[in-house]
């Protein structure tokens, strides 16, 4: 029940040989095989059900992935849909609209990175400081809660709040100013969505940094005062260095990220705010594909999407092991 | 830094000195009444930041129409108090069935997934295992390789799921929780296992005689988070149930609350006065209901964040 058992995970799912496998291996090696597929019959049927999902939604779907070089219909189906080579990609990279929704992209995620990304740093930071354990645990608690909500939800509460009939901009209009409508202007759009996602996810975020601080030893801290060192210095030499690795990963995590924004966040206002600036990669697949039925182009522009988040979470993983640092699925 | 460190009881009576916080070790300096209040003044931001929308969305709902009109939007203190906008989207209609789609949705979904998980997850924990290694990696894969967006649309329209609510519950089972639990399974220590085996205990026993028992917390964990996630599922209901009669709730909140369509059957249009409750409490109504089971099963689950047993199943 560790979270030390957690981290054991490794990209290359080679458990065998740890512990007491070990010492079993030999045991059990020279059984043939249909000795072992029969002795783990039930081991094999208890996996079955969840390897028929994932093959049914993940696998099928990967392979649907050719119609992006097919000319496709629905009417004919993939399987005759007539192939038509790299045509679909390249009306995706001549296509002005495309390239617009990957700057926005890239916007968004750049201007998250520098203002969403220390703030759970700093909080934690905070609530570290904050020595009596029901008040720390009672903010925690609070501060966790709006991970669990729906974007529907946060973005109907910022528009309660923030919008032209919101609370604020009733307050103001009632105390003789002139309202404003957060949610329609585009030109702060990108505070509006940096501030939602805040509000919605920086809380959750102090987890991972609450939990890497929580390994340093109190000894470090107390010789460090003995020696004279403030809080700000012990702050600066023990806190930080000890939240060093996770920080270092989580940026370079974030820069293999940097093709995805919320989705469902940003499909919810781009009525309101129109797609000037609120069209990314993601919601201009599903306007192209779903909405305008042009499958085969949206495909195409999704699996780019796709094939260059993946070559950018590998190469920031390669990265990280450069680094020193443990890979995306030994982190912390 | 001795004054500091001298406990309240010896100091000279003379001196006003403020209470040591017993949980401060001594070696800590006192924190400064600006820096204290400096540290209270943020906490209280981000707390109310928190607490104050829901604070004024539940006392919106369970204000009288007048009452918001009073207020010109959100009631933020409050005033006449009525049940009425609750009893009017629960007694049928829209809202109400979107609810009950909605719970249904999430129940069968849960529990679905809960089970496969962890009957996928012990399968894969016994080492050497018969191809254990090869079907890890097929759920790895589908870790790295997202399918898409349209290919997975074509898919559950070719298998005539549109407008079934299979479509919004079978993707939910995801290799990632799998791979959780299965970690926390391979964490048992073998001997035990093994000793249940030689008194002969098959697999199934064993999960549920010695596993299951063992690993109440994150199962609990596991299964809160599917829950949530279907609960809160709102896009795919948008790419697959085209029916609106059939709408979950989220995207009755969507629609009727976010983009204020009327919502028919409620006594007018939303946002006119019409004398009876409707309008703004209304709306509110429907957004509590779409934050009350969250809130309801938070309390039993927030303690194993705390102690910080889902530290594994935090994605970057």
């Amino acid at each position: 029940m560790t979270t030390a058992s957690v981290r054991q995970r490794s990209p290359a799912p080679d458990h065998a040989g740890s512990g007491a496998a070990k010492s079993a291996a030999p045991l059990v090696r020279h059984l043939s095989w249909q000795t072992r597929l029969k002795r783990d019959r039930s081991l094999l049927l208890m996996v079955s059900p969840t390897i028929v999902l994932l093959v049914v939604f993940c696998y099928v779907p990967m392979l649907g992935n050719i119609i992006a070089w097919q000319d496709y219909s629905p009417y004919v189906g993939f399987v005759h849909s007539p192939f038509v080579g790299w045509d679909a990609f390249v009306r995706v990279f001549n296509n002005p609209a495309f390239v617009h929704a990957v700057v926005n992209t890239l916007t968004i995620t750049t201007f998250q990175l520098v203002f969403f990304f220390p703030i759970p740093i700093a909080l934690a930071l905070l609530l570290n400081s904050v020595v009596t354990p029901r008040l720390r645990t009672l903010v925690q608690s609070i501060v966790y809660l709006p991970h669990f909500f729906s974007w529907v939800l946060v973005v109907t509460l910022f528009q309660q709040i923030f919008g032209g009939a919101g609370l604020i901009s009733q307050t103001v209009r009632q105390n003789g100013g002139s309202g404003f409508d957060l949610m329609t202007n585009p030109s702060t759009f990108l505070l509006l969505i940096t501030g939602q996602s805040v509000w919605k996810e920086a809380g959750w975020g102090i987890i991972i940094f609450l939990a890497a601080i929580a390994t340093v030893s109190p000894e470090l801290y107390e010789a460090a005062a003995m020696d004279g060192a403030g809080k700000w210095r012990r702050m600066w030499h023990i806190t930080l260095p000890a939240i060093r690795p996770v920080v270092i990963l989580l940026l370079i995590l974030q820069l293999g990220n940097m093709l995805s924004v919320g989705f469902e966040q940003l499909i919810l206002q781009r009525d309101s705010v129109g797609p000037g600036v609120s069209e990314v990669i993601d919601t201009y697949v599903y306007f192209q594909g779903v909405v305008a039925g042009d499958w085969s182009f949206a495909t195409a522009a999704g699996l780019l999407k796709g094939a260059i988040s993946l070559v950018l979470v590998l190469g920031a993983n390669k990265l990280a092991h450069m680094l020193g640092e443990s890979g995306i699925y030994q982190k912390a | 830094m001795t004054s500091l460190i001298t406990n309240s009881a010896i100091a000279s009576p003379t001196i006003k000195r403020r209470r040591r916080n017993p949980n401060r070790a001594a070696w800590e300096g006192q924190p400064t009444r600006s820096a204290a209040a400096m540290k209270f003044g943020i906490l209280s931001v981000v707390v109310l930041s928190v607490l104050f929308p829901l604070y004024t969305v539940v006392l919106t709902s369970l204000s009288t129409h007048a009452e918001s009109v009073r207020a010109g939007g959100l009631v933020t203190v409050p005033g006449e108090l009525t049940l009425k906008a609750y009893t009017e989207i629960l007694s049928g209609g829209i809202v109400t069935r979107a609810t009950l789609v909605s719970v249904g949705i999430t129940v069968v979904g849960t529990v679905l997934s809960t089970v496969l998980t962890v009957l996928a997850a012990y399968g894969l924990s016994r080492p050497n295992s018969f191809g254990h290694r090869k079907i890890l990696f097929v759920f790895l894969i589908t870790m790295f390789f997202g399918a898409g967006m349209i290919p997975t649309y074509l898919l559950i329209s070719s298998l005539g799921l549109i407008n079934s609510y299979w479509a919004l519950i079978l993707p939910g089972v995801s290799a990632f929780n799998v791979l959780i639990v299965r970690n926390f399974f391979m964490a048992i220590e073998p001997a035990i296992l093994d000793a249940a085996k030689i008194d002969g205990a098959g697999d199934w026993r064993i999960l549920g005689k010695i596993v299951l028992p063992m690993s109440r917390a994150v199962i609990a964990v596991v299964s809160l988070f599917s829950a949530v996630g279907y609960w809160n599922a709102f896009f795919n209901a948008v790419l697959y149930i085209n029916d609106n009669a059939k709408w979950p709730l989220q995207l009755v909140l969507r629609s009727y609350v976010l983009q204020g369509v009327t919502l028919p059957g409620s006594g007018g249009p939303v946002g006119v006065d019409t004398g009876t409750v409707s309008g703004l409490p209304l709306q509110m109504a429907i957004m509590v209901l779409a934050i009350l089971p969250i809130l309801m099963v938070y309390p039993f689950v927030q303690k194993h964040f705390t102690k910080g047993v889902i530290f594994g199943a935090i994605k970057g």
